[in-house]
């Protein structure tokens, strides 16, 4: 494993592990998998048109957020039935328009050598992803408590609200090459919900999320490279492991 | 500080209220009664904004709002302490430790309720919480929706005796909702009753007459004004 691939799924654990955080105590703990089917068409796209499937997937995984912020702020009735009907439809047109193994690939990650431009965009969208949720945690907490509360106290509700699902969404296209799309639900969803369970302080919660999303993205990488297997599923039973252990604390 | 005039609200096709007019002024509090379903919380969250409203809502140009809602749907272990959630709010200035402290003692929250997650905080603490949030932001009106319920008694007297003193010093103006008519009495210069049919609006010991109470809930109301 090269130096620029270490590093950038080490910024992409950090970003996952964030980003989890907020999405587990919100409870959308599930969101990233529908939401994860959308990239599909985008990677269809980009294949048709010659460009890297990756940017294809991106600009798809914003849209995406931006229709579930949109049918939110309509319909607040119906919103899980109309972000479901969305999404199958998302998976339906995706794998009509990816061969098998394209498909493969974009759920579960896929080897090969990463471009500059995919180890660039890897590298700047987890910054953008740490630096959102870092300077934003104490509006993040207030509309989490209640969005009424947020919005007497001068926060702008619908644009954090539209600002946090877009970085959900670049956290899961950050994820794309390593985990694939199913996966990196994985890795936003577990190690967050480990620190949950450990935490007694924001703080706490966020440091504890990061960390374990970067032991596991590591120390699956090591397993996977020692064992000549794929790293997604071992980054994942990783985390598992340290969520199943998490149970031994308390 | 606030007018409103021929407010109505409906939800789909079904009417919660409509044409209600009423106004506070600086330093004054109105109690808002009314019945289950009367559209208590609802006028107050379309006071705040967070749902569509006819007719109009005039707040003073500088007003600052507190809102303390009613029991929030919160898991029991998110790790997110009272402090945490004083710590957040957006006015920088109040931020430090020195004014978090200051706020716990003010509504009576001990240091260690202080840094244990907001889930396991009972309905009380919660609700002080809540409203130290909302002091901080050093606000010039509250909307309180039913702050003592589930409030012990010298909660209760706490919370009532601590939003009376920040009326008589800072000359705070507070809105709140409650089904206690002893506490209308006490506390309110003017009572808005939401009801069946008709809303009234005067000083309390005015408009709350023994037929407008069973009008309004429905039913006889138990209830004596006792003069002391």
């Amino acid at each position: 494993m090269t130096i620029e691939t270490l590093l950038l799924s080490i910024t992409m654990a950090v970003a996952a592990g964030l980003v989890g955080s907020f999405a587990v105590m919100r409870r959308m703990g599930l969101a990233a998998d529908p939401m994860s089917h959308v990239a599909l068409p985008g990677i269809g796209i980009a294949l048709a048109l010659h460009i890297n499937p990756l940017f294809g997937a991106v600009a798809m995984l914003l849209f995406g957020a931006l229709l579930v912020w949109a049918v939110e702020g309509k319909a607040r009735l119906g919103t899980e039935a109309i972000i479901g009907v969305l999404f199958s439809v998302a998976l339906a047109l995706g794998s009509m328009m990816t061969s098998g193994e394209e498909l493969i690939d974009a759920l579960f990650g896929g080897a090969g050598v990463l471009s500059w431009p995919e180890i660039c965009f890897g590298l700047i969208a987890s910054g953008a992803v740490v630096a959102f949720v870092v300077t934003q945690k104490n509006r993040l907490v207030v509309m989490l408590v209640s969005p009424d509360v947020a919005r007497t106290a001068g926060i702008d509700v619908r644009r954090l609200d539209l600002l946090y699902l877009e970085t959900f969404a670049l956290t899961i296209a950050l994820g794309l090459r390593f985990l694939g799309v199913l996966l990196m639900g994985a890795l936003i969803i577990i190690p967050a919900a480990t620190a949950k369970r450990l935490a007694r302080n924001l703080t706490e919660m966020l440091v504890l999320a990061a960390g374990i999303a970067v032991v596991a993205t590591v120390a699956g990488n090591w397993l996977a490279y020692s064992l000549h297997r794929e790293t997604g599923p071992f980054i994942v039973i990783v985390a598992a492991a340290c969520f199943l252990l998490s149970f031994l604390r308390r | 500080m606030l007018e409103v005039d021929r407010l109505s609200i409906r939800f789909g096709k079904v009417e919660v209220f409509t044409d209600l007019s009423f106004q506070v002024a600086k330093g004054k509090s109105l109690a808002v009664i009314g019945p289950n379903g009367a559209g208590k919380t609802a006028l107050f969250h379309a006071l705040i904004g967070s749902i569509a409203s006819e007719g109009t809502i005039r707040w003073a140009p500088d007003v600052r709002i507190g809102y303390v809602p009613q029991k929030l749907d919160l898991d029991r272990d998110v790790p997110v302490t009272g402090t945490d959630f004083l710590r957040a709010h957006p006015t920088p200035a109040r931020r430090a430790d020195a004014e978090i402290s200051r706020m716990l003692e003010l509504v009576g929250i001990s240091k260690e309720a202080g840094e244990s997650s907001i889930g396991i905080l009972s309905g009380g603490q919660f609700q002080r919480l809540l409203v130290a949030f909302a002091l901080l932001g050093n606000p010039s009106v509250l909307l309180l929706d039913e702050p003592t319920a589930g409030v012990d008694g010298p909660g209760q007297k706490l919370l009532n005796e601590l939003v009376r003193r920040l009326q008589e010093e800072q000359g705070l103006s507070v809105l709140f909702i409650s089904h206690e008519l002893s506490v209308v009495y006490r506390y309110a210069t003017n009572v808005l009753c939401l009801g069946n049919r008709h809303a009234c609006f005067g000083p309390p010991r005015k408009v709350l007459t023994p037929d407008l109470l069973s009008e309004i809930y429905g039913s006889t109301v138990d209830y004596h004004v006792h003069d002391h």
